[in-house]
Parts: structure tokens; sequence; C-alpha cells
């Protein structure tokens, strides 16, 4: 169905000269039909250039060079352009919303239909039919924008079945969506495979929840080479992997377990070198309450978006707040820093209280970095950002350089923000909210488009942050960053704290929000590195 | 009563206000006008759905009363002198030798300030009909039922009012965003910060939905040879220029009649043929365009019924469509039967759908935690 002959790909400069490295270079892959392809790979390596060649955004829509050939159904996509393929690879994006080119579901659906130019009686029962496949029927009339995160995505990939494509291609999916939505979208790609025989290649970083039904894996490797071949096998060496098969690794289990279930069955001999006891977790030291909140409220309009919520930050403790899209995670960090809206309630940070400051005030007690952390940044180069951070903070010079330097060493100074990687863009932001030197820190989904080095990484700074005496928060759907992370969890649920409390209890108590390693080995165990350091304490 | 809701096709609703604003301009009896726009407002307000673009029917009633205002005060201040009786008497300003046939201040009569009250009467009224329009039809599915050829404009055009909401928000985000790093500071600078993460976001995004509807197959064309191309430009161009020309005769009764009826028509022929020659090439279908249902005829008719009527009035007793500034205006039975025929529609049209969101199963996703 898919054949890559020696595909290379590189950008150019404006004059036509060759701009940096190889993004891809030698690949050789076939995609046979009716397979389901999980590509993988550090972020930024290319998984996306490589998922382009497939529907000939690359090169026809983003320029650079292409060499070698990519045959889909027969046809070269290097003499095609996009849109004369659409009837045959269908193609979704990250962001559902900003792909949308009409507003109401059903339009959407048909969209793609009437540039094909089908008979009106073949477009009704298209999308009838796909309305009906996806679980879409009830809100056919709805505006895109009304919908949530999940429902999106399905009316996405909808919009791209109703042309019946032979191949369709997602790059991250699910990268924006809660556990449950998530869940939801890959559901319905695993009935797509089973039902219509689609061929799909989808690009995921939450690589657990693909691998248990992917055919072949394809890693794309820095410098731009591919290797691809069954799941079970190049993952003993594939530099990133979902947690069960690090705990499959390090059990030293072959084949190795792609399934939660698997990696149950396999149980026996680990479990008896564990021993029963879950690792006793070194005990915090409960620091000062940096921030204390108190029946909190924001609304929007009639819409309550948090209710009555009381929280208490202790110096030295990571608190994840988690909770589905939609449920006030935002708005209650927003409300705590004090710039966002509030209806009532109190903050108490040192006495005062954040809403009563002016913003440079309230940013010395608490910062804040924002979903979208590029919203800070308007310079043209990392350097004048420090430099302006140093300024606006009344610093030292040379503050926020050193800051960005221990939370992301040899970012380059000359670069543009835009053209960091997610991560080292994140620890800018990071960087310059602490120039502020506050001692709470709130971030909003910081995992985003990180993979799993990169939420390590980040994972090691939050914690130095708060070994240094911070509170950090953060609001994030991982819940394996979570197991990692953080000392306690506070769960909101339409505004309200549903349950709160000790991360170990908060998380075993829902299988919803389990990570894992604690789904195989039971209560108490939440993260590989927790595994590996008992098995090295016993040997 | 219990119709079911529906949207009626938007050409119905533009045909009804355009008869209107074609009567109104035909007039400058202000009871008349008075009466229609009105009915316009009764109409809008029974008909008009519950969507974004069904609110701004209370700023062009704004509008309107400014273009009144600005009208008689322009009338009372620069206009000719027309005669007694004098309601104020203001010092003259003497103007130069050039400016001769201009006057600036000088005594205020009874009668300027009357044509200044009715000609703007007349523009507020069509613009009053405009707004109607605006309200009561979905722009939407008025740019759906568009010409094959015209596709790529409607396109863009829904593209714009779908991204215009987003901009708003980004904008709103980016200023929130801006506080966390201390104090805006002012001018250029803090207009900066503002517009350059804004612009950059609107930057990725449109580059994101033009991806995107290059995969869906958006511009996949035939081909058209050279020769087509000009053809077609040609005859949109000719098109364009005889509709203007006649259009002009038309509104202006000094140019001779035949150059406007005809010009007209001739530019109508063209344009409809460019367009037909630019429609040949298009091979896309619409997905359940709208159509014309009994009630949405009627509805048209109604606005036609309108146009045309005025002019028989005003053929039969032409001081009551332009009464003379020194009496009372009167109106005449026909007169008030054009206006019964302009409230028709709040009648004879379907109900609006609404509440086209049904009761949300899922919580919905926020637009952005900060609004």
């Amino acid at each position: 169905m898919i054949e890559l002959r020696r595909v290379g790909f590189r950008h150019l400069d404006h004059d036509g000269r060759p701009d940096g490295d190889w993004v891809l270079r030698d690949v050789d892959l076939t995609v046979e039909e009716g397979e389901l392809v999980l590509v993988a790979g550090r972020t930024g390596v290319g998984k996306s250039t490589l998922l382009g060649t497939l529907n000939g955004l690359v090169p026809h829509f983003t320029g650079g060079e292409l060499v070698g050939d990519v045959l889909v159904d027969g046809t070269s996509i290097r003499r095609t352009p996009p849109r004369e393929l659409a009837h045959l690879v269908g193609s979704v994006s990250q962001d559902p919303l900003a792909g949308f080119v009409t507003d109401s579901v059903e339009e959407e659906l048909a969209y793609g239909m009437e540039q094909l130019g089908l008979a009106p009686a073949t477009m009704r029962r298209r999308v009838e039919e796909t309305l009906d496949l996806l679980g879409l029927a009830g809100l056919r009339s709805r505006s895109l924008r009304s919908l949530s995160g999940g429902q999106q995505q399905r009316v996405a990939i909808g919009s791209v079945l109703t042309m019946h494509p032979r191949v369709l291609v997602l790059d991250e999916p699910t990268s924006a969506l809660d556990p449950t939505a998530a869940e939801d979208v890959l559901g319905t790609l695993r009935r797509l495979v089973e039902d219509l025989g689609l061929t799909v290649v989808v690009a995921e970083h939450r690589m657990e929840r693909v691998v248990p039904f992917a055919d072949t894996l394809v890693v794309v490797e820095p410098g731009g080479r591919v290797r691809s071949g069954d799941p079970a096998r190049l993952l003993q060496d594939s530099p990133v992997a979902p947690p069960i098969v690090q705990l499959g690794r390090l059990a030293g289990w072959d084949p190795l377990p792609l399934s939660v279930r698997d990696a149950r069955r396999r149980l026996g001999g680990l479990r008896g070198r564990l021993g029963e006891l879950p690792p006793a977790d070194l005990p915090t030291v409960p620091g000062e309450v940096l921030l204390r909140a108190r029946d909190v409220s924001v609304a929007y309009g009639a819409r309550v978006a948090v209710d009555r919520v009381g929280l208490e930050l202790r110096a030295g403790e990571v608190t994840a707040l988690m909770g589905r899209n939609g449920s006030g995670k935002s708005s209650l960090l927003w409300a705590l820093q004090g710039t966002g809206r509030r209806r009532s309630g109190r903050v108490d940070v040192d006495g005062r209280d954040p809403h009563d400051l002016s913003s440079s005030e309230a940013r010395r007690m608490v910062g804040l970095v924002p979903q979208t952390a590029s919203d800070l940044l308007y310079l043209e180069t990392v350097d004048e950002e420090c430099a302006a951070a140093d300024h606006q903070a009344s610093a030292p010079a040379g503050t926020c350089r050193a800051l960005l330097d221990r939370l992301a060493p040899g970012v380059p100074g000359d670069h543009h923000p835009r053209d960091l990687s997610e991560g080292q863009r994140l620890s800018l932001v990071l960087a310059i909210a602490l120039s502020a030197r506050p001692r709470v820190l709130l971030l909003d989904e910081p995992t985003r488009g990180l993979d799993y080095a990169g939420k390590d990484a980040l994972a090691g700074v939050l914690q130095d942050l708060a070994r240094d005496g911070h509170a950090v928060v953060v609001a994030t759907h991982d819940v394996e960053f979570v197991a990692e992370v953080a000392d306690r969890v506070v769960v909101l649920a339409g505004g309200e704290v549903v349950s709160s409390g000790d991360v170990v209890q908060v998380l075993a108590e829902s299988p919803a929000f389990s990570p894992q390693v604690s789904k195989v080995l039971g209560e108490g165990w939440l993260t590989v590195p927790q595994v590996r350091d008992a098995l090295e304490g016993m040997s | 009563m219990t119709r079911p809701g529906r949207e009626l096709h938007p050409g119905a609703w533009w045909t009804w206000a355009l008869g209107l604003a074609a009567c109104a301009s035909a007039t400058t009896n202000p009871w008349l006008l008075v009466l229609l726009v009105l009915a316009a407002g009764v109409v809008v307000v029974l008909r008009r759905g519950d969507a974004p673009w069904a609110l701004g029917f209370r700023y062009y009633a704004y509008l309107a009363l400014l273009v009144i205002v600005l009208r008689v005060f322009f009338h009372a201040v620069l206009g000719g002198d027309q005669g007694a009786p004098y309601w104020l008497d203001l010092p003259s300003v003497p103007l130069p030798e050039w400016a001769a046939g201009v006057r600036l201040l000088g005594p205020v009569s009874a009668s300027t300030v009357l044509s200044g009250l009715y000609e703007g009467m007349r523009l507020a009224a069509i613009l009053l009909c405009v707004g109607a329009a605006n309200t009561l039809a979905n722009p939407r599915r008025l740019l759906a039922s568009l010409p094959p050829a015209l596709y790529e404009v409607g396109t863009a055009l829904v593209v714009a009012l779908t991204v215009f909401p987003q901009l708003v928000e980004s904008v709103q985000r980016v200023r929130t965003a801006r506080r966390l790093r201390g104090d805006a500071g002012t001018g250029v600078r803090a207009l900066r910060r503002l517009v350059v993460p804004v612009l950059e976001d609107a930057l990725e995004r449109s580059m994101t939905l033009a991806a995107g509807m290059d995969t869906r197959g958006y511009g996949r064309s035939g081909d058209r040879t050279r020769g087509q191309r000009v053809v077609t430009g040609a005859l949109l161009l000719a098109g364009l220029v005889g509709v203007g020309i006649g259009a002009y005769a038309v509104l202006d009764p000094t140019t001779p009649g035949l150059l406007g009826g005809w010009m007209l028509a001739l530019g109508v022929l063209l344009a409809a043929g460019g367009l037909v020659s630019a429609g040949r090439r298009v091979r896309r279908t619409r997905y359940r365009p709208p159509q014309w249902h009994p009630a949405d005829l009627a509805v048209a008719a109604c606005g036609v019924l309108v146009a045309v009527g005025v002019q028989l009035v005003a053929q039969s007793d032409p001081l009551v469509v332009n009464p003379p500034l020194g009496d009372l205006p009167t109106i005449t039975l026909p007169a008030l039967a054009l206006v019964l025929v302009a409230l028709a529609p709040a009648v004879l049209a379907p109900p609006p759908p609404l509440d086209a969101a049904a009761p949300a199963d899922e919580p919905a996703r926020p637009q952005g935690a900060l609004r």
C-alpha cells in the first residue's frame, strides 16, 4: 500500500542551498494494506516529516528537497500535489480545531466530498454512515467549537473518512486530550483498522496506548534513519519506550510485554523478587505552608468553573492537579496566581493576597507557566528574552540565563524562541517565571509535546525546585508523569475537588488514574525507577 | 401553530430586504419610512435566530440614528437658503470667491431642516433594511448558495468568519499572559508584546488550515486553457462595468432612460455569462444546498411587490411619495398596503430553529481558560 524507496529529505534556505542536515535519510519502508503502523521517536526527530511524505505535504507544501520516491497505492507523491491525493490519503492533525474549514459537524464531514465532486445522494449517505460509525449522530448540527476535545478529534477523523481513503495518517491525534478522551479516539482507530481494513499510520507520544495493537513499529532515530519491524523486538533498544516496556526490560522478559495483560501474565518471578511490601516512600517532611486558598470560586457568566476550592501548598511539595478537559484546572491556577478572575474566596501568600497586588508584585509571590507557554515570548532571540526578564524582575543581569542553563543546559542564545524544541521553550518560559523568585510555582499542562526523556528531565527539574523550598503545582493529564513527580494529587471535576491526598493513595483509588506499573504490580508501585531501586536494593 | 423551525433561504431574506430598501430609496415621506422600518423591525424580532450575527440589529439602529443626526446637522450648517420661515438666525461665515455655491452657517430655515430630516430618514431606512437582511440570513448559508465560480471567494470569507473569533480569543489570552511578565510598560513596546505572539499564533493557525484544506482536496481542479481564462475574465469585467453604469443610470433620474435599463440588463447578462464560463471548470458538488420552498418564494415575492408597488404609487400619487416640504405629509391607503406587504414575512416565514446547539452530553471544551 505504501512504499518508501531510499527517501531522504532536507530543508533548503532562501537561496535553495541545503539548510542543516538531512531530516530523513535512506528511508526504506513498506506498509501492507490493512496494517496499523506506529511511528515513534524523540521529539523533533522528523516523525511529522515522515508522515508528511505520505500525504504529499512534504515537499509540496513545506518546500525542501526530497530524494528517493514515495508510492502510495502505486501513485508517486513526487509528481502529485496533496489535493490530488485526497481521495487516497486522509490526514488528521494534532489540533483538530485549527484544521476545521466549516462550522458545523455535518458540513465538516461533507467538506472533503464536496471537493471530490461526489453526487449529493452519495454524500448524504456517507455522512450518515460516518456519523454512526464514530458515534457522532447526536452532535450532527452542533457547532464545532462547542464540542469537547475528544469529540472534535473524532469529527476530524470522520471528515477524512467520508472520502473513503485507503490510508489514514494521524499526527499525534491525542496529545491535547485527557486520558478518557484519548482512549475514546484510539478506540475508534482500532475499530477502523479491524472493521474497515484501513491502513493506518499514526505518530503518538503516549505509545503505551497504541503499542498493544500496532502491527509494525517505525522508530525514527536522530540523524534521520528509520528502523521498522515487529514492536516487541524493536522496543528492546528503542530510545523511547512506554513504562510497561521499561519494566519488561528491567525484569529481562523476552519477548517484551506490550500490554498490561501481557505483563501481568509474566509477573510471577518478579513479584517474588520484589517481595510483598511496596517500598516505603521517604516520609516527606511537610514544609511551611506557602499558599493557602480558601473557598476560591471562578465563574464565567452563569458557568461556574471553580466551585469553592480550598488548597494548601507547602514548601518542598509537588502537587499534581488532575481532571478531565474543562474541569477547571486552568481557571484555578490563574485564580491562585492572582491574574485570573475570581468570584469569591481568599488566597493567602505571606499574609497578602496576590489578587490585590499589581501584576509585577503578584509574580514575585506566585509564578505561572501558562498552557501556551509561547504567549509569553515576543522577542527575537533567547538572549533578548533573558535580558528582558531580568529587567522586568529587577534581578541582576544574567539571573534568567543562569536559571535557563540549570534547567536546560546549552540552549543557544542567538536562536529565535520559536525555533527551540518544545522542551527548551518550556524551560525558557520557566526560567523567565523563576527569575522573579516566586516561592510558589504553577505549571499548566507542561508535558504537552514532550517525549518520555523530556518528561523525565522536567520531573527532575521540578523535584529540584521543590527541594529548594518551592511549592510546585502541575496541572496535567499525564498519569505516568504524575506518578513520577508528584507528592500529592488533587482531582477536580466540574470545578470541585473530588479527591485529594497522597499520590499513592489517590492514584490507586481510581483505575482511570493508575499508571501502568501500578496496574501490573498492584497498589503502591508507581514508577519504573521505584522498581529499579527496589531490585538494586535487594541485590 | 407549531411549525417546525427552519432556516429560510438566505436569498429570500435578501430579496425581501432589498425590495424594502428600494422602496425606501424611492420615497421621502416620513410616515411611510417610519412604517417601513417598523415593519422590518417587527419581522426581525419575530424571525431572527439566536446566532451571533442575529443580535446585531441594535447596532444598525444606532448607526441609522447617527446618520439622521448628521444629515440634519450638515443640512443646517452647510445647506442652501431655502427661504422663510427661519427657525434660527446664525451668523453667516463669509467664504472666499472660489467657494461660491457653498454656504457656511447663516439663517436656518424650517424647510432646510425638514429636507435634511427626510433625506436622513431615507438613508437610515435603507441602512436598516440591509441590517435586517444581515440579521435574518445566515451569512454562511448565503455564501453556500453562491454560484460555483465564486466558490473560492466564498471559502475565503467562511474561513475569515471562523478565524476572527479565534483571533479575538488569542488576543485575550496573550493579554492576560503578558501580565505574567510583570508590568506591561506602555506605548509601542507594550503593543509589540501583544501583537507578536498573536500574529505568530494566527500565522501558525492559517498554515495548519491551509495544509489541512490542501490534503482534503481543496483546489482540485480540471484543466483550463489560457484562452478560456481570458474569455471568462473579459466577460466578468465587462459585466461588472455594465452593471455599474446601469445601476448608476437607473438610480439617477437625470440620465437618459435608454442608458439605464439597457445597460443594466446587458451588464447582468455579461456577468452571468462570465460566471457560467468560470463555473464550468468546477467539479465540486454541494452538500445539502439551501432550497427554495414556497415560504421562501413568498417572502422574496413580498420584497419584489413592495419595490414595484412604490413605483406605481409614485405614478398615481406623486405627492404622497415625495411630499412637499411646506405641508404636513399625508399617507394613502395604497401606501399603507405596501407596509402591510412588507410586514407579511413575519407570518409567512417559518420560525427560525432556536438553539442550534443540542443539550451538551459532554462538558464543552473551555475555549481558553480566560475569558
